[in-house]
């Protein structure tokens, strides 16, 4: 800004010349702008970020992310333009004219270092006691910009008191630097709402309803808060020191079952591009950790698919050919716990709706603490279960009261990836170089259909599976194929698929005939089926179906808390975008298209644990007592 | 909070909605009116705003909290707010907070024990030209001396 006539607001600029449109794809044609004295042509509407980003400029951001709305409120991503009076925001400015744009002036470097330099001053706390130590984007900006003393001094003492309420988000404000991520992640991207800024100036601070603790308030504890913040001030509840404890302890027969998302993910943690599956070399990591035994959440995957399988299909035969109006319909999957504390709190009314199906990782707790530990015969008061999950609401799901069925608290510890990697690196293991190993029997290796409830639309895949044969007695193959069913995968929002089921129905096999006595109403049938991902979709299904739309036709339903399904997951390494979150879907995709069994009721292991266990077959007494749950009517208001 | 109040208080914001609509862009007008009726917007309250118009409840008390004449929790029936901005204090604020203290018995941030009255800072009046100022309910006074502020007080007192 040479002189004051430039300094003035750009009302007397001359008319901007727009090219005509070259492309009828983009809207309203190209603009040709200058940034730092290079001509480039950008599409109308593109921000000042998105066009030095294409043109491979680098702009610092703080309070940007991909998955979230401009917020445009922590002004790091600063540039002068030619013409304005002041700095302008890149990401919330929205090119319309041509500009003249220098990203890199003593102007906005003064600004951007003042900006880092201020929020420095009221981050209280230490980088070397924090969980985000080396993945924390304030701390790799004040590298950056070479912050090598704190110009506007830094806080002394803790301000906020940390709100460790919640057995899955811990929210220290004392990091916070007001980006606002986590609200726009939570009212916008979840449609959750527990979180927003209240006070205004230097009193603004993140709090929730009330300023209560977050175990009081709505939250649901998917954890997509703790993915998107920069800094360390929100975190999950880490139980790895327990766990240690555990591990060092020779009474303890310590047992770990792992999901396939971590697996999916983990690689990341050690500096893999997203994408890799590290399944079989966590495997060997966590023997060396001291693991007793390492088993594969994917069988009990397979026996959700079962057990839900079998619960749908008699749900069907009560509502449609016994017409029992206590029967509800749609049937809604209950893998996610996210989901399922989203509809106790939202939609109380709906809860028959729910499968009664435990998720994979609760179904496990209960098996290892039973039929693990006769076959062993070790007393399951010894044994510590833990869970490695790409979710930080399976840590409230395993304290939920309900969750003692085996007699003892089923699954004692859930642990998200992020710790799992930690764990990993504290004992001195660099994972990618781990040999690899197979699960530990009596669960063995499981299928593929397990595999892919990591992904969005994958339950629905593996129960598609094995209804289709479970019901026509063809195979899959026949029907989808190479068995993908490709219309339930992908990122969109909401999916609908309808199945028709033709004129060949059974032979039905004989673990699930003694189920209904006739199966023939189920010739010519349709099966309507929804796949949703993210609360904000699965709010919009659920208030479709309370309007009596087109889902409440639906037999059955997939709900994921977090966008993209379990890989994810609020457990999950950080950073997350729509890129990384496909290339971890593509690693499981890929990993189940390489196995062999790739059905659920394929999986041998969970035939046999059928005959030699749970007698009285699927959704028999024994499985009803250990497999299947309740749910609470919470309701969303706060007293 | 009884449940005849409760749906008193739902019939009373429902008839709000009507009135300015049950978009969010209607929450501040709702809340003054809620604010003007009951003294506070009380925690029931605020979640029925929240569902009536269809947002969060954590969105409402965002608001409440960001703006000085919204409260959550009941305050005196008057509420006396001396500006303290830099003018009214060149022209000798302290004095007249001094005469209020004592009149009342309270300290600012305070509520009198018989509920009659509550004493706040505030922000620029715009009064810069007549200070002191203060603002009593929704009434300004400018050219404030001790005497007269206490002869105000005890007016509504």
């Amino acid at each position: 800004m040479e002189n004051k006539k430039s300094q003035r607001a750009p009302v007397s600029q001359k008319p901007h010349v727009v090219e005509k449109p070259t492309r009828v794809g983009t809207i309203g044609g190209k603009v040709s702008i200058e940034i730092n004295e290079k001509k480039v042509s950008v599409p109308l509407g593109t921000t000042i970020l998105e066009a030095c980003r294409d043109n491979h400029i680098h702009i610092p951001t703080l309070c940007h992310h991909d998955d979230l709305c401009i917020a445009g409120v922590c002004r790091l991503c600063l540039v002068e333009v030619e013409g304005m009076r002041t700095l302008q925001a890149s990401c919330a400015f929205p090119i319309t004219s041509s500009l003249k744009i220098k990203t890199s002036t003593p102007m906005v470097r003064k600004a951007r270092r003042h900006i880092i330099d201020l929020m420095l001053s009221e981050h209280y706390g230490e980088c070397y006691s924090c969980v985000r130590n080396n993945n924390c984007e304030l701390q790799s900006l004040a590298k950056e910009y070479g912050v090598d003393h704190y110009t506007f001094g830094h806080v002394k003492e803790s301000i906020y008191p940390v709100d460790n309420s919640s057995y899955s988000v811990i929210r220290d404000m004392d990091k916070c630097i007001l980006c606002k991520r986590c609200v726009r992640t939570c009212i916008d991207l979840q449609e959750v709402g527990v979180l927003e800024a209240i006070n205004r100036g230097d009193k603004t601070k993140i709090a929730t309803f009330r300023d209560k603790p977050l175990a009081d308030v709505v939250c649901i504890n998917c954890g997509q808060c703790i993915n998107r913040c920069p800094t360390g001030a929100l975190h999950a509840n880490d139980p790895s020191d327990d766990i240690w404890n555990a591990i060092d302890d020779p009474d303890k027969h310590v047992v770990i079952q792992t999901a396939p998302s971590p697996r999916a993910a983990i690689g990341e943690e050690f500096g893999l591009e997203p994408g890799h599956s590290m399944t079989q070399e966590m495997n060997t990591a966590l023997r060396r950790i001291g693991f007793d035994a390492v088993f594969d959440t994917n069988f009990t995957a397979d026996l959700t698919i079962i057990e839900e399988g079998t619960e749908l299909i008699s749900r069907l035969f009560k509502a449609l050919v016994e017409k029992d109006e206590s029967v509800k319909l749609p049937q809604f999957t209950s893998c996610s716990p996210g989901w399922v504390k989203y509809i106790e709190h939202f939609y109380p009314d709906y809860l028959d709706n729910l499968s009664s199906a435990k998720s994979p990782q609760q179904m496990f707790g209960a098996l290892i603490k039973t039929f693990y530990a006769q076959k062993i015969k070790i007393d399951p008061e010894n044994i510590v279960s833990v869970a490695v999950m790409p979710c930080s609401a399976k840590k409230f799901e395993c304290n939920r009261p309900e969750m003692w069925d085996s007699g003892f608290k089923d699954v004692d510890y859930g642990l998200t990836t992020r710790e799992m990697a930690k764990m990993i690196k504290e004992a001195g293991i660099h994972l990618p170089e781990m040999p690899k190993s197979h699960f530990d029997s009596p669960f063995g290796d499981a299928s593929g259909a397990g595999l892919i409830f990591g992904a969005t639309g994958g339950v629905m895949e593996a129960a598609i599976r094995t209804v289709v044969e479970f019901v026509t007695g063809s195979k899959t193959e026949d029907v989808f194929e190479n068995a993908n069913v490709q219309q339930v995968r992908g990122f969109e929002g909401i999916k609908y698929f309808e199945i028709p089921i033709g004129d060949k129905v059974g032979p039905v096999p004989e673990l699930i005939q003694h189920l209904i006595p006739n199966w023939d109403w189920l010739k010519g049938a349709v099966l309507k089926v929804a796949v949703c991902h993210g609360t904000a979709n699965a709010k919009k299904v659920m208030d479709d179906i309370k309007a009596g739309g087109k889902f409440s036709e639906c037999h059955f339903i997939e709900f994921m808390a977090c966008p993209g399904g379990c890989l994810g997951g609020g457990g999950q390494p950080i950073p997350t975008n729509e890129e990384i979150r496909m290339k971890r879907a593509q690693a499981i995709y890929a990993e189940d298209e390489s196995l062999e069994i790739r059905k659920s009721h394929e999986n041998s292991h969970v035939i046999k644990l059928y005959e030699e266990f749970l007698k009285d077959g699927p959704s028999g007494h024994l499985s009803h007592k250990l497999l299947h749950t309740g749910y609470t009517k919470r309701g969303k208001y706060i007293a | 909070m009884l449940v005849l109040e409760k749906n008193a208080l739902t019939a009373e914001i429902e008839i709000l909605v009507e009135k300015y609509g049950n978009d969010r862009s209607a929450l501040l007008s709702i809340l003054q009116e809620i604010q003007k009726n009951h003294n506070h917007v009380s925690d029931f309250a605020q979640q029925e705003i929240a569902r009536l118009l269809d947002i969060h409840p954590v969105e409402v008390f965002s608001v409440i909290s960001f703006y000085a004449f919204l409260n959550t929790k009941p305050k005196g029936r008057n509420i006396v707010r001396l500006c303290q901005t830099i003018t009214c204090d060149l022209m000798g604020k302290e004095a007249v907070a001094k005469a209020i203290e004592r009149e009342l018995g309270i300290e600012f941030g305070d509520t009198t024990k018989d509920k009659k009255c509550t004493l706040e800072y505030a922000n620029c009046l715009g009064m810069c030209d007549q200070g002191p100022a203060m603002i009593v309910n929704d009434k300004v006074y400018s050219h404030l001396t001790p005497e007269k502020a206490v002869e105000i007080l005890n007016e509504i007192k």
